[in-house]
């Protein structure tokens, strides 16, 4: 038997290196697929230019940030970038009413079938992805400041006194908070407000929902406002927590769409539960267990191996294999979304 | 204007001005150049049939293009470079076993599949099977990959190929390609439409970062260069006294203009020059005579009463179940068969380049560039798939210059020294990006049926 402290030790390893990060990737998945879920159940497509209307918001945060640093103006220990985030809100809002006015308009009236949509919308991806780069170009980007932890792994070693320490970055637990505000408000607007009300029933029977007197246009402005919002906090959340560069955004298409569609896409909560499980199978895959099992078992048992499922290059193969697991076994998603 | 717009004179009209462009670059910049973005086109052409066989057919959405392009590469890797004996003699065994417990797993699952009710028994069964399998195959994989990659790491450090002619690697790039597009296709097909899309966008990726990472497969991103090529080196050919005598007569005129002592060092010049263009005309006549071949067959095909049948599913997929056709088995078939002529395309285009390097694949130059091909061209016509293999490429081509000379433009007032002057710049690169996504949304807006749209066939009672 491991002797109590190993077992702590081990909990600690698991704690700073899969469950703490695992969360707050989780926490920005689902405020992604939630974006990604409320144009598929209210504009009956899959939206290709998601991840790019991120980095869009993102760069606008980016920007409007440094233009605070250089004024000197901060948010304590706080990152700036979060007061920089409702400029980078607008200016994503902008965006998708642009293009909802010059592109996706059109092919609404003409009720075009879904892949017309899909397939404007990776030309919205591609202009999109055009202007983030003549911006702020193709390279990584950082904009965190304020404080970076909220305590260090030797901090906690020396308060608890065990060999394996815990760290936990202000941007993990600030994405956590954001993303529970932003996910509870909403829920909230969505089930108790008049107008989420309309949005429900417009997405669930848009036919029924045009009689009883909901304003379609009305809907859809509302919709692209609630997406770019969503898509930029989670874009500047995970910005903060790793970096900005304009190609991962793209790369981030592919788990959010498995988190919405795991979840059951049109779905919000699904949304939200598949960003934690597609988050949590990435970072536990890809894992190398070595040190957690050499806690754990008695020195003969010990593993020779990293005793890593997947190397991490092959993280974007995880989501995907969940993703055909799930289409293979249930196609509604674990909440029963929109199907077939 | 009238003869514009009639849909008969649309074809040769628009090919005679991509011929006119294309001899505009001749001779306002290189005649190599021109010849160059000429190969580049023929294969973009054939890229543009496959992804048209699928959506202009059937209105499949496949945004995996770039995975196929890949799968394409690596086969005319695995055919041309010669086999690593030493990396076979200490890891083959390891791999071969690997392999055949792929497959027997493969086989264990079907018959799992099919033998039991559907229920969680079998999902357990089926997770068990999985994941026992797993570690087992781990066993003997692992050690075999390090064995592998161990063996001369700066040269090899992989398994090498079949040390055949790379010409055959066309064939294999286009069965390669099939295979998993058969895969994928079972799994998404028959689900709703844009299921497909995310799932090959997903395979395309997983596709790159596999040739990425597994070094033992094609030296991942050490990439695989000095591959083997079907028309012979510029080097040899200078040399050669048939190719010299036939410039010697080429150029005649010219050289006899010159006195002696200038005459042998202006023939060397035009011997490395020529050299240069007929390797390069030696590619244009192989690529050509794909893309003939390729295009006839899919011409017969879309006329014949399979096409008619494929159409029939793509404007009414109900009406033709109704009429007892299987939609998602001829989805799935027309599916394989245009990803399989993207894996040819995936193999002319790495044995053009003489090197396959898996980081080069970037999903908006490999899948959304040849998307753009067909829908611009015209998608449901063959000839509007080449014609937009053709144009769209000479634009991407021309899009570079073409954007610096405007950001140029735009900052000529700008103050030498400024930032933002030289920032927009630097940046004009990426206005080409913009101006492919304007056009994309612009054809679908304006111009849904492309450049050459579709015949419309009327049956006149």
């Amino acid at each position: 038997m491991p002797e109590f402290i190993d077992i702590l030790n081990a909990i600690v390893l698991f704690s700073n290196f899969v469950l703490v990060p695992a969360a707050s990737y989780g926490a920005q998945l689902a405020l992604g697929a939630l974006g990604i879920t409320l144009v598929y159940g209210i504009l009956r497509f899959s939206n290709f230019a998601h991840g790019d209307t991120m980095a869009f918001g993102t760069m606008t945060v980016i920007l409007v940030t440094w233009g605070f640093q250089s004024m000197g103006i901060s948010f304590g220990p706080l990152p700036t970038a979060l007061l920089a985030l409702p400029f980078g809100i607008v200016g994503a809002i902008a965006l998708t009413l642009v293009f909802d006015k010059t592109v996706y308009k059109f092919y609404r009236t003409k009720n075009s079938a879904p892949v017309i949509f899909v397939i404007v919308s990776t030309g919205v991806m591609f202009m999109t992805n055009a202007i983030v780069r003549l911006i702020i170009g193709p390279s990584d980007q950082r904009f965190r400041d304020g404080t970076k932890f909220i305590f260090r792994p030797r901090e906690f070693k020396e308060f608890t006194g065990l060999s394996e320490g815990l760290a936990l970055k202000s941007t993990q637990v600030l994405t956590l908070t954001v993303a529970l505000i932003c996910v509870a408000a909403l829920f909230y607007f969505l089930q108790k407000t008049r107008t989420g009300k309309a949005m429900r029933a417009f997405s669930d029977n848009k036919d029924l929902a045009l009689l009883s007197g909901i304003n379609p246009d009305r809907v859809v402005l509302i919709t692209w406002i609630l997406v770019a919002a969503l898509a930029t906090t989670a874009g500047t959340l995970y910005g903060l927590d790793k970096s900005f560069k304009p190609f991962t955004y793209f790369m981030l298409l592919l788990p959010m769409f498995a988190a919405a569609i795991v979840g059951g896409i049109g779905s919000p909560i699904g949304a939200v539960v598949g960003g934690f499980v597609i988050a949590f199978s990435e970072v536990i895959v890809t894992y190398a267990y070595k040190k957690f099992f050499i806690y754990l078992l008695p020195e003969s048992l010990e593993p020779s191996g990293l005793m890593q499922f997947l190397s991490t290059d092959y993280k974007f193969a995880v989501s995907f294999i969940i993703l055909v697991v799930v289409l293979l076994i249930r196609p509604t998603g674990i909440f029963k979304g929109q199907s077939i | 204007m009238k003869a514009l717009l009639n849909q008969k004179n649309r074809a040769p009209l628009a090919f005679a001005v991509m011929a006119l462009l294309l001899v505009a670059v001749g001779m306002g910049q290189s005649w190599p150049f021109a010849l160059a973005i000429l190969n580049l086109c023929l294969i973009s052409a054939v890229m543009s049939l496959g992804v048209n066989i699928q959506w202009g057919y059937a209105g499949l959405l496949n945004l995996g293009v770039m995975g196929f392009t890949a799968l394409g590469g690596l086969a005319a890797v695995l055919v041309s470079e010669a086999p690593v004996l030493e990396a076979w003699s200490v890891g083959g065994q390891g791999m071969a076993v690997s392999f055949l417990l792929v497959v027997i797993t493969i086989v264990l699952s079907i018959l799992v599949y099919r033998n039991m009710a559907a229920n969680w028994q079998r999902r357990l069964t089926l997770a068990t099977l999985y994941i026992g399998a797993y570690f087992v195959i781990n066993h003997f994989y692992r050690p075999a990959v390090y064995a592998i990659e161990s063996v001369n790491p700066a040269s090899t450090g992989f398994l090498g190929g079949m040390g055949m002619p790379i010409i055959f690697s066309w064939v294999l790039g286009g069965i390669m390609a099939a295979g998993v597009a058969w895969v994928v296709g079972k799994i998404t097909l028959g689900l709703r439409s844009d299921y497909l899309a995310i799932a090959t966008l997903g395979i395309s990726e997983i596709t790159i970062a596999v040739l990425k990472n597994e070094d033992w497969l094609a030296r991942g991103v050490k990439n695989v260069a000095g591959l083997d090529r079907p028309v012979p080196f510029e080097l040899d050919l200078q040399a050669t006294p048939w190719f010299i005598d036939m410039v010697q007569s080429l150029f005649s005129g010219r050289l006899a203009a010159l006195i002696d002592t200038e005459r042998t060092d202006a023939l060397n010049q035009l011997v490395i020059q020529s050299s240069s263009v007929f390797v390069k005309l030696c590619y244009t006549g192989l690529f050509t005579v794909v893309l003939v071949v390729i295009l006839l067959l899919s011409m017969k095909a879309l006329n014949s009463p399979w096409g008619r049948m494929m159409r029939a599913i793509r404007d009414n997929e109900e009406a033709a179940n109704a009429m007892g056709k299987n939609v998602v088995r001829q989805h799935l078939q027309v599916f394989v068969l245009g990803s399989a002529v993207v894996g040819i395309a995936g193999a002319m285009l790495v044995t053009l380049d003489g090197q396959f390097t898996p980081s080069s694949y970037q999903p908006l130059r490999f899948t959304f560039l040849v998307w753009l091909m067909v829908i611009v061209g015209g998608s449901g016509n063959n000839l509007g798939a080449v014609f937009g293999g053709f144009f769209i490429w000479f634009m991407w081509i021309e899009a570079e210059p073409l954007s610096i000379a405007f950001m140029d433009l735009v900052t000529a007032g700008m103050d030498q020294a400024s930032g933002l002057r030289e920032h927009l710049l630097k940046s004009a690169p990426h206005l080409r990006l913009f101006i492919m996504g304007l056009t994309l949304l612009l054809t679908m807006r304006f111009m849904p049926k492309g450049i050459i749209p579709e015949e419309t066939r009327l049956h006149t009672v």
